[in-house]
């Protein structure tokens, strides 16, 4: 049997899901910190995109290296969004929090999108850049260079957001507050300040996700729901919260649907990952790494 | 008119406070002086809780005042209250439990001047329970019941308070352990730490206390000297009467 597509297609899960896992990492810190699920999460990483598409043929800058802007620009997005918006809503009982920012966020969605057509129109953009499409071959796997360069990123992310949390004063206290946020306010932390600057950095992931999409496949204003979907059944496999878990998730949802597109052809990718979510809610209904 | 005397770390002054339409407090009005050790004692559901959270800022009331040495703290957000030198130790200990020992002491000291102190308190926290030294690195959700005691009080301490809030310490601990969390209620007193006592267990509460307040059915129906509480036929009656027989031979 010959395994050189089986490996390829690993090869490539693996990139695929280290986008999955960025993409989700900034959702399961928002909702996991302040218990809002923001449906409007995919739409930041087409906003992303679009940035990094922006920058790219507007001044020509190098899309990993428009990051430093990009990522930036997105923080600065989620502030605006959480003191305009979401701060009415992190204030209010449980219940009334979750559909009003199932409301507020859908609402985005809608603005987003029609924005983004507005400003880019509804084709379908992608970043070409000179080494777009060039990669290495090593026994026969082909290692493309943007996405070898987008997982780089990718990890590089989450290892910064991972010290972040565990080292830092302000990252413990995020940690503290998405575990118990009362406890957390007795402690001394102003928990609403924590919520603004959990929402920003969620964004800014949104934002380095968006980067990879623009890179490595194709941005278009309708792709927000898609990629909030993506990301929700990532963050329910890797349990509600468990924000490193949801990196891991992610490539492990972009190797099933490899060996997916292997096994079965490239029509039912779509279908593995939904699968995948019910199995995980029926079996460990707490998520892959979520404790119970 | 009310007035504010030196001395009165805190004066909550006829608050009343409800979630939603159920009302829970009735115009309670209660005081900690400096240093005191104030116990609150009543049956289940009769309001601790509830008072201790308007104290901490969790449960703001809806009319009457919390005064912090004159400072007024009725609907302040938590952290406010906390840099003030009131910490609640909430019920339930409500650690953190994905976090070590380490950083939930830590969290204690979160705010500006805790923070710059933290490692002499921390000298100190270890000093009196050794065993969350021994145990810093392991995650808190791992510990016995007595242990997670024990790091929810320092952790309190921590955040250098200067009046302390405990709710229900003794929940669901074994006799012994009870008895060393009362035994340092009193070591953290002696250095100044003013204490006020939410407790079912009321006989060793009033042992410990200076003054007492009965909260009965969200008001205050008794208050006095613990000494005198002890006495009381009423106290005795209805939170001191389940002396066993056992007990009451061996003496």
């Amino acid at each position: 049997m010959n395994l050189e597509p089986v490996v390829q297609n690993l090869v490539f899960g693996l990139f695929v899901g280290g986008l999955y896992g960025i993409a989700a990492v900034g959702l399961s810190l928002v909702f996991g910190v302040m218990k809002v699920l923001n449906v409007a999460h995919g739409s930041l990483v087409m906003l992303g995109g679009y940035a990094t598409y922006w920058a790219f043929t507007s001044y020509g800058i190098d899309p990993f290296l428009a990051l430093a802007i990009t990522a930036p620009l997105l923080f600065l997005l989620g502030l605006a969004l959480n003191l305009g918006l979401f701060r009415f809503v992190t204030r209010l009982p449980e219940d009334d929090k979750i559909k009003n920012s199932l409301l507020i966020s859908f609402g985005l969605t809608l603005v987003f999108e029609n924005l983004a057509i507005r400003l880019w129109t509804a084709d379908e953009r992608a970043v070409q850049t000179s080494y777009s499409g060039e990669g290495f071959t090593v026994a026969d796997i082909v290692f493309p260079y943007t996405r070898m360069s987008g997982l780089v990123v990718a990890l590089a992310a989450i290892l910064i957001l991972h010290v972040f949390l565990t080292r830092t004063y302000t990252g413990k206290a995020i940690r503290a507050t998405s575990q118990d946020w009362e406890a957390a306010s007795l402690m001394g932390i102003d928990v609403q300040r924590t919520y603004v600057l959990a929402f920003a950095l969620g964004t800014a992931l949104a934002g380095v996700a968006g980067a990879l999409v623009a890179v490595g496949y194709t941005v278009t204003p309708a792709i927000g729901l898609a990629w909030t979907l993506k990301a929700l059944v990532v963050v329910v496999l890797a349990g509600m919260g468990s924000i490193m878990g949801a990196f891991g998730a992610g490539i492990l949802l972009g190797e099933a649907e490899a060996l997916s597109v292997y096994a079965f052809g490239a029509s039912y990718r779509e279908v593995v990952g939904l699968v995948l979510f019910i199995l995980v809610l029926l079996v460990r209904p707490q998520g892959l790494f979520g404790r119970r | 008119m009310h007035i504010w005397a030196w001395g009165i770390m805190l004066d909550v002054h006829a608050i009343s406070v409800a979630y939603g339409d159920l009302q829970a407090l009735w115009e309670v009005s209660l005081r900690v002086q400096e240093g005191e050790i104030v116990v609150l004692i009543g049956p289940n559901g009769a309001g601790k809780t509830t008072l201790m959270r308007a104290v901490a800022g969790l449960q703001p009331p809806f009319r009457g005042r919390i005064l912090i040495d004159g400072w007024e703290a009725q609907g302040q957000p938590p952290h406010r209250i906390v840099e003030r030198g009131v910490v609640l130790v909430p019920e339930g200990r409500r650690l953190f439990p994905g976090m070590t020992v380490l950083e939930n002491l830590e969290m204690g000291a979160y705010g500006r001047n805790p923070r710059r102190l933290r490692e002499a308190t921390l000298r100190r926290v270890y000093e009196i329970f050794p065993v969350l030294h021994e145990r810093r690195d392991q995650a808190a959700g791992t510990l016995s019941g007595g242990q997670q005691q024990m790091l929810a009080i320092g952790r309190a301490l921590m955040s250098l308070p200067r009046l302390l809030l405990l709710d229900e310490p003794s929940l669901g601990l074994a006799p012994l352990v009870v008895r060393d969390i009362f035994e340092v209620l009193r070591q953290v007193n002696a250095q100044g730490v003013a204490v006020l006592l939410a407790e079912q267990n009321a006989q060793m509460a009033l042992e410990l206390a200076q003054r007492a307040y009965i909260l009965e059915q969200g008001r205050v129906a008794a208050e006095g000297a613990a000494q005198d509480m002890l006495q009381a036929d009423h106290v005795r009656k209805a939170y001191l009467g389940q002396v066993s027989p056992i007990v009451e031979a061996s003496k």
